[in-house]
């Protein structure tokens, strides 16, 4: 009779008990009832919003233009001299909110990203960073010894590789592009999406090797 | 493994290289609150980004003078951003939102069946 009661309306974790009035589950139900009471807020636009960040960003977006970008050399050209006129193009959601700068990894130079100040990241193109990215941990050490920290990755870089290190800030976003593997001559874009990897997007792996496809 | 995160909404596949993007429903509201909050334009994703900074740094200052910090906790950083944002804005006034914590943690176990 009353379908439409408390919908939407998230039922967390105070229904095993009571909790604290610190705790951060309640804080935020605290704030969101209220601003929601008071019209500054609407439950049914968080929900969506959570939704898309949850099922319809993500890496799959970035993947799917870097493997463009190998397929194609004039792409890859103007992916790295104007990326944010080439996502547009593609109708990417969310994009026109960033200014996204691509780094290509080349033999001999290797890119990675980080954002040392909080968590920056290109949202539209990778979704929302992985915890790692956001550890106090990765932001300080990749700046300070990036090579020892891509080889706690497990990505062995050669002694001679130039190595870049890219600080996010919210002007501008940062993907790498990372090499196109060896043995994918011919492949199709459908194909070389499944090599990409967020990881090589962000310059902490390389691209998957074929062979394991 | 499946994990409802939302009343209603299908558990969702863990796309981020097998990390949910959200660990806990909370930190899906306070993501989603944020969002929701620029796009109503109360402020902009500049200024809650400054307020993140602060609340970050206030951790690693607190944890590297060897205070007992809490644990790392990013979306409790986040949580403290907005908060700090919705107060610098004037949405709410932290005595509104105290005593309405206050309400909510001392409800009885299981008040909304």
């Amino acid at each position: 009779m009353h379908d439409d009661h408390g919908h939407g309306h998230h039922h967390g974790e105070h229904d095993h008990g009571r909790h604290a009035a610190s705790s951060p589950g309640v804080r935020v139900e605290a704030l969101e009832d209220l601003l929601v009471e008071r019209g500054l807020a609407d439950r049914e636009r968080i929900d969506a919003t959570i939704q898309r960040f949850e099922d319809d960003i993500g890496p799959m977006i970035g993947a799917r233009l870097v493997a463009e970008a190998w397929a194609d050399a004039g792409l890859r050209r103007r992916l790295l001299s104007e990326a944010d006129a080439v996502v547009a193009e593609m109708d990417i959601r969310g994009a026109e909110i960033e200014h996204i700068e691509v780094k290509a990894n080349e033999p001999g130079v290797h890119n990675v990203v980080v954002c040392t100040l909080c968590s920056c990241y290109p949202w539209a193109l990778l979704g929302l960073p992985p915890n790692w990215y956001k550890s106090p941990e990765y932001r300080a050490r990749v700046v300070r010894e990036p090579r020892a920290v891509l080889a706690e990755m497990g990505l062995h870089l050669e002694a001679d590789t130039e190595l870049r290190v890219w600080d996010s800030s919210s002007e501008t976003r940062f993907l790498v592009l990372p090499e196109r593997p060896v043995g994918t001559e011919g492949w199709s874009v459908e194909r070389l999406v499944e090599l990409v990897t967020r990881d090589s997007m962000i310059g902490v792996a390389h691209a998957a090797d074929p062979g394991g496809q | 493994m499946s994990i409802d995160l939302l009343e209603g909404t299908p558990a969702a596949p863990p796309r981020d290289n097998g990390e949910l993007v959200f660990s806990e429903p909370w930190q899906a509201r306070a993501f989603g609150l944020a969002a929701d909050l620029v796009d109503g334009g109360h402020f902009t994703w500049d200024e809650f980004r400054d307020h993140l900074i602060e609340a970050i740094a206030g951790w690693e200052q607190a944890s590297g003078c060897g205070e007992a910090a809490e644990p790392w906790d990013y979306y409790r950083c986040w949580l403290t951003a907005l908060e700090h944002a919705v107060g610098e804005r004037g949405l709410l006034s932290g005595d509104a939102v105290a005593d309405r914590a206050a309400a909510y943690a001392s409800r009885p176990a299981g008040h909304d069946h």
